[in-house]
């Protein structure tokens, strides 16, 4: 088989925000759709710091683009962090036990790979170190989750290598 | 054949790009659990809404003509097997011709041009290709070290057809003086991928008595669930 190397990764810088954020971005789906949740958090990096400027993207699988959705929403969202850090996201959880993460950042060179689980699951008990909490999402309420992202140290994240290495 | 090539990609820790150094994770990758239902193996599907005429052209839609070089940026995008992908979002955004961004951080002592907003989008057609009408943006200073200036680039972010699929890139321009001595570029490691990065001038893109033409194919990455 003949394999293209691909195009090197590079960060988002400072001033993504011209061009990746959009109206509505943050909702997968529109508010009142039956099932909906709210997932909040926050993005630390080493020293624990909030990220300010960071964008966090999760997929849930339901059909539509990411601006023009079609009738049940896009299954796509995207929310930049605010200056402590925080992000919002609206969306139906998916079939599956977990939804994909990835985040972005000025100084990340490549975006974060991560999965936020609603619920229990065999695969995170298997992560070594007890690792698997950081990707278990808090449910705060019936249609409300918890879900931080720390980017290095302390309480690390466990992070998925997605095809472009450590 | 590892799935693979991380010398194609930066490390998350290039300390000579100094915000690397508190975001960079430090406990080392997990593997994709190997599952063929796994959800990163599908994306966003995009319809013909999703842009609208116009958004593949910054150098309209403001009451004026931008100041700077009027450059035609084109290229494909291309899966790992050489296939075009096609019908995916590319998303742009970029400095002015001045080395500024319409952007309330950036505060370099260069104009803003109000007739640019330094922001695109459009889909891929069934070739796997884009086309952007813009303005060459300038080189800039940042506070990264002493001295410290950024090569000219164009943001680019594709999703292609699996959410890891998704690359953020920066497109350069062909011998840029300053390659050498950005630690954002060089945190590339292969002089080969960097120069994957380095956009083409091409007499064939450039349009006679309008702009200059540079071409870009960008190359997604295999999604390492599928191969797991």
């Amino acid at each position: 088989m003949s394999a293209l190397p691909p195009t090197p990764s590079q960060t988002v810088g400072p001033y993504y925000s011209l061009g990746l954020p959009y109206a509505g971005d943050w909702e997968a789906v529109p508010e009142g759709t039956p099932g909906a949740v709210r997932m909040t958090g926050r993005v630390l990096d080493g020293a624990g710091a909030p990220v300010p400027d960071a964008v966090v993207e999760i997929w849930t699988g339901r059909p539509g683009g990411v601006r023009a959705r079609g009738p049940e929403g896009s299954g796509f969202a995207r929310c930049s962090t605010a200056p402590a850090g925080a992000y919002r996201l609206r969306f139906v959880p998916p079939a599956g036990p977990y939804v994909p993460v990835l985040v972005f950042a000025r100084g990340l060179l490549k975006p974060v790979a991560t999965r936020a689980y609603l619920a229990d699951d065999p695969f995170l008990a298997a992560i070594p170190d007890g690792r698997g909490a950081t990707l278990r999402a808090t449910w705060t309420g019936d249609a409300t989750l918890e879900f931080d992202v720390r980017l290095q140290g302390e309480g690390e994240t466990v992070f998925f290598d997605y095809g472009t290495g450590g | 054949m590892s799935i693979t090539e991380p010398a194609a990609h930066p490390l998350y820790l290039s300390p000579d790009y100094a915000s690397t150094v508190l975001r960079a994770p430090s406990r080392g990758l997990l593997e994709f659990p190997a599952d063929p239902e796994a959800m990163e193996l599908t994306g966003p599907v995009f319809g013909e809404g999703e842009v609208t005429p116009g958004d593949a052209d910054l150098t309209t839609g403001r009451n004026g003509d931008p100041i700077g070089e009027r450059i035609v940026v084109t290229g494909r995008v291309l899966d790992a097997a050489g296939r075009p992908v096609r019908n995916t979002l590319v998303e742009l955004w970029q400095a002015n011709a001045a080395g500024r961004y319409d952007h309330p951080g950036d505060v370099h002592p260069a104009p803003i041009d109000p007739n640019f907003s330094g922001a695109g989008r459009a889909l891929t057609d069934d070739a796997g290709e884009y086309r952007f009408v813009t303005i060459k943006p300038g080189p800039y200073p940042w506070r990264n070290h002493h001295n410290a200036w950024r090569p000219a680039h164009l943001h680019f972010s594709v999703f292609g057809t699996a959410f890891t699929q998704r690359l953020v890139t920066q497109m350069y321009f062909p011998g840029d003086p300053l390659f050498p001595f950005d630690p954002i570029m060089q945190s590339v490691r292969d002089e080969a991928a960097r120069a994957r990065m380095v956009s083409a001038f091409d007499w064939d893109t450039t349009v006679p008595e309008w702009a200059l033409g540079f071409r870009f194919d960008i190359v997604l990455g295999r999604t390492p669930v599928e191969d797991a």
